[in-house]
């Protein structure tokens, strides 16, 4: 069975509080750059935000230069979403279960919307990475950002995701039956 | 929209403009801060509401600071925001059906928006002069009296209005109404709406920052 859920992309319809709405668009793209190009990147920062522990972030918060004041549209929230999957990737949607999700949004002094949706209860997790998504989308600081926060917590999480996989795949038993070759 | 092709001859991108609508998320770009303590602040509010429904025709001070987005008043967006929620539809009407409000609405509230008064469960009437009859908003039916519409109507003043005498549930005499900004036909239609009780829609006014509430069940005179 096969989870085909990235950052939320298979988090289907919440079961408390207010709908979790398709992703915002971050309002008006830069010019020239398509509309989905634009989202794509943030999809995948927000991944990395998401996907990375709130020690990580708290340190590349502590290294963060001009930190920006904020006003909160919405002040971390912590509800149910249900995950739906399909089988192998391609079977029928079926619910797999819910989990819990923080959730925020703010403005910086910029103008840009930032926005968290993390998993479990750490409101401040959600918090440091709407700041962060938001921080992202100035372009005059997203390759700074980009090379110093979301690269590190990229490959942090890789790294402990091949850990992980490494130590299921030892334990990984394999069943096959010798043919005996009688009826032949 | 399915036409791919244009009389001039162009072709149209069928996916471009099928995904313009579609799938539209929320423009985030200037969208106004909702309640800043959500549980305690609705919890207060509601009980707000609940007291302008008891006692019909008293206008009730909501007391809440919300940075609402332009035409609403504080007070509607208030309202809105305590009682919509993702399984209620809402209906905006055409001065308040601004990307902003709409964006509003969609963010804070997660309700959906509707284009016909008849599936709504709340109205925004922000232009009371040229609102909708009583009539064309869901009045509920027999078995579920409840599945009419609430309207929350913003007024320019609750003062300075003609002088209406409400009597009914809630009131110990009579109270006094003087709501402006009300459409010629709106008392004529709230005597249909009050003898058509169990059924019909019920009102919150709002204006600035205060409230009067008009259940099904307020009867007027004069």
């Amino acid at each position: 069975m096969t989870m085909r859920s990235e950052n939320g992309a298979g988090v289907g319809a919440p079961a408390e509080g207010a709908g979790l709405e398709s992703l915002p668009g971050s309002g008006s793209p830069p010019g020239g750059v398509p509309a989905e190009a634009v989202q794509a990147e943030r999809q995948r920062w927000m991944s990395v935000l998401a996907k990375a522990q709130l020690s990580e972030l708290e340190q590349a918060w502590d290294q963060v230069e001009e930190r920006p004041a904020f006003q909160w549209l919405r002040p971390p929230e912590i509800g149910m979403v249900m995950v739906r999957a399909r089988s192998g990737g391609t079977g029928g949607q079926f619910n797999l279960g819910q989990m819990t999700v923080t959730r925020c949004a703010l403005r910086v002094d910029s103008g840009a919307t930032g926005l968290g949706y993390v998993q479990g209860r750490s409101k401040r997790h959600a918090e440091l990475a709407a700041i962060f998504d938001a921080l992202l989308q100035d372009g005059g600081r997203r390759a700074v950002l980009d090379e110093e926060v979301i690269r590190p917590l990229a490959a942090a999480y890789d790294r402990r995701r091949d850990e992980r996989s490494r130590k299921a795949n030892s334990t990984k038993v394999n069943f096959f039956t010798l043919v005996r070759g009688e009826n032949d | 929209m399915a036409l791919t092709s244009t009389p001039n001859g162009t072709t149209v991108d069928k996916t471009t403009v099928l995904s313009s609508g579609a799938r539209a998320g929320i423009d985030t770009a200037d969208l106004k801060p909702g309640l800043a303590d959500p549980v305690h602040e609705s919890q207060t509010l509601f009980r707000h509401l609940l007291d302008a429904m008891a006692r019909p025709g008293r206008a009730v001070d909501l007391e809440t600071a919300l940075d609402a987005p332009t035409p609403l008043d504080p007070a509607t967006a208030a309202v809105v925001l305590t009682l919509c929620d993702y399984d209620t539809p809402l209906w905006i009407d055409w001065i308040a059906d601004t990307p902003p409000v709409r964006s509003y609405c969609r963010f804070h509230c997660g309700s959906a928006l509707v284009e016909r008064p008849d599936e709504a469960a709340f109205a925004l009437v922000s232009d009371a002069e040229n609102m909708p009859r009583l009539g064309l908003f869901a009045q509920g039916i027999d078995q579920y009296p409840d599945r009419s519409a609430t309207l929350v109507v913003q007024l320019p003043d609750l003062e300075g209005g003609p002088e209406r005498v409400l009597k009914g549930p809630g009131i110990a005499t009579q109270a006094v109404l003087r709501a402006g900004g009300l459409p010629d036909w709106f008392w004529n239609d709230w005597r249909l709406n009050a003898a058509q009780f169990p059924l019909g829609v019920d009102i919150f006014f709002t204006s600035g920052r205060r409230i009067v509430g008009l259940p099904r069940t307020v009867l007027v005179e004069g």
